[in-house]
């Protein structure tokens, strides 16, 4: 166990805690037990292992958010889809160890984001978005207690003020809503009408005011319970934004020099942190053994994504591979199931033109062991993620890298064509890659070539191996057990229930409609 | 005598820097503890950044040895602009602290609905417009936005200016500001020959306080003056707007008949046709084609008449804006302020120019020049136009400038102090 070493000089936002969650009352659709302003630190011991998975899981949360919107969803479409997220990694067993859980994966990330303007801002993006959602969940008595709670300097009407007001917050409502009924409901539902009104500074909610969908009088905004989303969200947009930016300033105090070589690299590494199934060990996953090297050229065909085809097709045609080729190429065929014995045959057959004999196993030889954790510290290496391989960038004479980020546009559009991928899904993918999109653009693509839609995403070079995989030949094969089973990927031929999975070398194929 | 002369002379004996230093000074020139000595000297002046301005004689020796073409007023900053270099890399950065909300119209962005003329042309038939967009601006600036300091200049060719000089609204943020702007921005650029108007199904009341104030100004000022009806291109144009055919050909064939004389006529004779057509759709219980009439009566007033504000001038706390009571280079004509409530009396044609200023001081003075240096507006014709300034504006801002002042006093008195 380790103390909680962030103590309370990261900077706490100015406003006062609310002491008291809200519960979440019977009837409302996802049980979420709190909203918080995070303004007050999680205060008890706190284990490593806790400190790091309540951190991945909030990120999953973040990341998830993001990527709905990525796929062009707008903020009050994507309610319910976060909020389910929320429910799936965020929930725990009591309200208790819930609330605690959303407190310290919140302030864990807010170390790992605070330290670069890029990172804040797409931690505060993402936070006040999964704030908005749930504060939208809440009933209005939940967001009134909560508006309170944390003293937000926004009050209900007085019946004298509401009165003064009156038809002029009833033609605002009408414009706003465009709909009699909706506004009628405003003024007749609850029993004290003037209590679904709050009046608030009008620099309080800049989004209304710009939108003209509020009322303003002298300086005051009469904001309906209905918006109340935009009063509770600019005080939690700017108490975040603040403590952002102090807690980087003082990161090196926050954590001791005791705790840095702990936490340090647990909180560095969290930004840049790969969330999708782990493919550092085929082993654990039974793929091993099941990919030859002969099998190379035709998978690579089949379903390797265009980083890889680009460096197996190099790495032909001129016989050679530079060293960070040959490292997000080689730990790629490790991961899909390619041994070690196999990956030297392939190794050498394919350098033979340019290493013969001994000069390969005098320079290469070893760093093929070396992938495989045989040499040096051996340890064993893990297949290299999206983010990693966009995040480096190939110098001259290198093919390494992310083709939908070093390509250029004509150069990328004939790589694609090349893949056999249906026309519109060319344009889209080079659109996407245009706009920065590389992991869409590479869904795009993996779309085209398979004709059926990318549910997951690509996130990793071998998760779009393995899926790919997947549609092509079933589901047995060859991602073995323990990979989205709950996919549900159409195929045409589905392994015979009971069938032991075959070696792809020796699998009949039957689906093989797009390999040429 | 050439203009780069005048200008000289303007800004050595006429223009008025007590006033100009009281406004920009905000209170910061009192005796009074609270007084932020630093305050000018962060100011940022578009031809000052080489150069300290930190009392009166400061400012006037600035602006008078570089004898300004154009002088424009940007943000107080956090640190004095000419010494920005010597912050770099203090881990301090050069950053706007406060500016006055500013508002920017323009009569160039009316040429598609004004008749008079076009690019810098402005005359009496078109400075309606530019009157009613102060009266909107300043019904909401004041009914809803609760401001009252707010200063309006004429910018000297074609257009207006306002300065909003609240405490409230020199401590906005960028994203704030946008969202004044917008507020205001009904007027949305042109599509298929219409206007495409932000006016919503339903209307907002500022809206419709707006549509109040819009209307009488477009039927007794705008359509005969500008002619809105007097051809059959121009009525073409407005007809487009009416959702009706029926409607459209009965218009047509009244204005044709010539039983509707003038372009005021013209307009009660499509009134009284779109109530004509009203009336039958209310009996066939048609309330939205009903609407839709009225909504389209309406959009012709707001596309012809409604304030079409320079929305990135008034957005963003660095944009710099001319400052008043500078010369205009082009035409010679002080930028003088604008009393709201007299917008419409207000004439264009014969604002003052600089060279009726100087003949004016020639003939006071009888060629000699006095030691009153600064003051001497006193003897020409500017002195109504400052009479408009202290009245409308700075008067009331200083008493307030004053007032919260004395407040911050009380306020740092009732705190404990640390030092001992």
């Amino acid at each position: 166990m380790v103390g909680w070493v962030l103590a309370n000089s990261v900077g706490a936002p100015a406003l006062t805690p609310s002491k008291e969650g809200l519960s979440s009352e019977p009837g409302s659709k996802h049980a979420l037990p709190s909203l918080s302003m995070y303004s007050e630190l999680p205060g008890s011991e706190i284990s490593i292992e806790e400190f790091e998975q309540a951190a991945l899981d909030r990120l999953r949360v973040l990341k998830g958010l993001d990527d709905l919107k990525a796929k062009g969803f707008r903020p009050d479409q994507v309610q319910d889809k976060v909020l389910s997220l929320v429910d799936q990694y965020l929930k725990a067993a009591t309200r208790e160890s819930t609330i605690r859980k959303d407190t310290v994966s919140h302030y864990v990330l807010r170390l790992a984001y605070c330290r670069t303007e890029e990172l804040r801002r797409w931690f505060l993006a993402q936070e006040c978005d999964l704030f908005r959602a749930r504060f939208r969940a809440l009933l209005p008595g939940e967001q009134r207690a909560f508006i309170e709670g944390n003293r937000l300097p926004f009050r209900p009407l007085t019946p004298a003020e509401f009165r003064e007001v009156e038809d002029d917050l009833r033609a605002t409502m009408l414009a706003v809503t465009g709909s009699l009924q909706q506004t009628n409901a405003l003024f007749q539902g609850a029993a004290a009408p003037h209590e679904a009104f709050y009046r608030a500074p009008f620099e309080a909610v800049p989004d209304l005011v710009g939108s003209r969908r509020v009322y303003l009088r002298a300086g005051h905004a009469y904001v309906s319970r209905d918006q109340a989303v935009s009063l509770a969200v600019q005080p939690f947009r700017a108490a975040l934004s603040k403590a952002l930016v102090t807690t980087a300033r003082r990161w090196s105090q926050v954590v001791g020099p005791s705790e840095a070589h702990r936490l340090a690299p647990i909180v560095e590494s969290l930004s840049q942190r790969y969330l999708g199934p782990d493919y550092s060990d085929p082993e654990k996953r039974g793929v091993t053994g099941q990919v030859a090297a002969s099998d190379i050229p035709r998978l690579a065909q089949e379903s390797f994504p265009l980083c890889m085809q680009v460096m197996a097709q190099a790495l032909h045609e001129s016989h050679h591979l530079k060293h960070d080729g040959r490292m997000q190429l080689g730990l790629f065929l490790k991961g899909i199931g390619l041994p070690l014995e196999e990956a030297v045959r392939f190794w050498r057959a394919e350098m033979a033109a340019t290493a013969p004999g001994e000069k390969f196993d005098k320079e290469f030889l070893y760093n093929v062991r070396h992938n495989y954790g045989k040499e040096g510290n051996r340890r064993d290496y893990t297949p290299y993620t999206c983010s990693k391989i966009i995040a480096s960038v190939p110098g001259v004479g290198q093919v390494h890298g992310c083709p939908f980020r070093t390509f250029g546009p004509d150069a990328l559009r004939s790589a694609i064509s090349r893949l056999q991928v249906t026309p519109a899904k060319v344009d889209e993918a080079c659109a996407k890659a245009k706009a920065g999109h590389f992991q869409l653009a590479c869904a795009a693509v993996w779309e085209g070539k398979h004709g059926c839609s990318c549910e997951t995403g690509i996130n990793h070079p071998n998760q779009y191996f393995e899926e790919s995989q997947k549609v092509l030949h079933g589901e047995q094969q060859p991602g073995g057990p323990g990979l989205s089973q709950s996919q549900g990927v159409s195929t045409a031929n589905p392994a015979p229930a009971g069938a032991s999975p075959l070696p792809a070398s020796v699998q009949p194929h039957t689906k093989h409609a797009r390999v040429a | 005598m050439g203009t780069q002369e005048m200008m000289k002379l303007y800004y050595g004996w006429i223009f008025p820097y007590r006033d100009f230093y009281k406004w920009l000074a905000y209170g910061n020139d009192s005796k009074l503890p609270q007084a932020d000595a630093g305050f000018m000297q962060r100011r940022e002046f578009c031809f000052t950044l080489d150069g300290d301005i930190f009392d009166l004689d400061g400012l006037q020796a600035a602006i008078k040895e570089r004898c300004p073409s154009k002088l424009d007023i940007g943000p107080v900053y956090n640190i004095n602009p000419a010494r920005r270099a010597a912050y770099a890399g203090s881990g301090q950065t050069f950053t706007p602290v406060e500016r006055e909300l500013v508002f920017d119209i323009d009569l160039t962005d009316y040429d598609d609905v004004r008749t008079c003329g076009s690019g810098g042309h402005i005359c009496n038939k078109c400075w309606p417009l530019m009157a009613v967009a102060i009266q909107i601006l300043d019904a909401g600036l004041r009914r809803d936005f609760g401001f009252q300091h707010i200063l309006y200049v004429y910018s000297g060719r074609r257009g207006v200016h306002a300065w909003v000089c609240d405490d409230r609204a020199r401590c906005l943020s960028d994203e704030q500001r946008t969202a004044v702007a917008n507020y205001f921005a009904v007027y949305r650029g042109q599509e298929g020959g219409l206007a495409r108007l932000a006016l919503g199904l339903e209307e907002h009341p500022a809206v419709t306080r707006a549509a109040a104030i819009l209307e009488p100004v477009f039927v007794e000022r705008l359509l005969p003056e500008q002619g809105l009806l007097s051809d059959d291109k121009r009525q073409e144009a407005l007809l487009a707007y009416i959702p009706s055919e029926r409607v459209r050909e009965r218009a047509r064939q009244r204005w044709a008949q010539g039983e509707a004389g003038d372009d005021v006529a013209r307009w009660h004779a499509l009134e009284e046709e779109v109530a004509k057509e009203q009336a039958t759709l209310a009996k066939a219980r048609d309330t939205r084609g009903a609407k839709a009439l009225d909504r389209a009566m309406r959009s012709v007033v707001f596309a012809h008449a409604y304030p079409r504000l320079d929305l990135e001038v008034s957005k963003k706390m660095n944009h710099l804006l001319k400052a008043p009571f500078c010369v205009h280079p082009k035409t010679g004509k002080v930028c003088v302020p604008i009393d709201p409530e007299r917008a419409h009396k207000f004439d264009p044609e014969t604002v003052v120019t600089v060279g009726r200023l100087l003949d004016q001081l020639n003939k006071a003075r009888g060629g000699v020049k006095g030691s009153d240096a600064g003051e001497e507006w006193r003897s020409t014709d500017l002195v109504p136009a400052i009479q408009t300034f202290r009245a409308c504006f700075l008067d009331g801002l200083q008493g307030a400038c004053r007032e919260s002042l004395a407040a911050r006093a009380r306020e740092s008195a009732a705190q404990p102090t640390l030092v001992w």
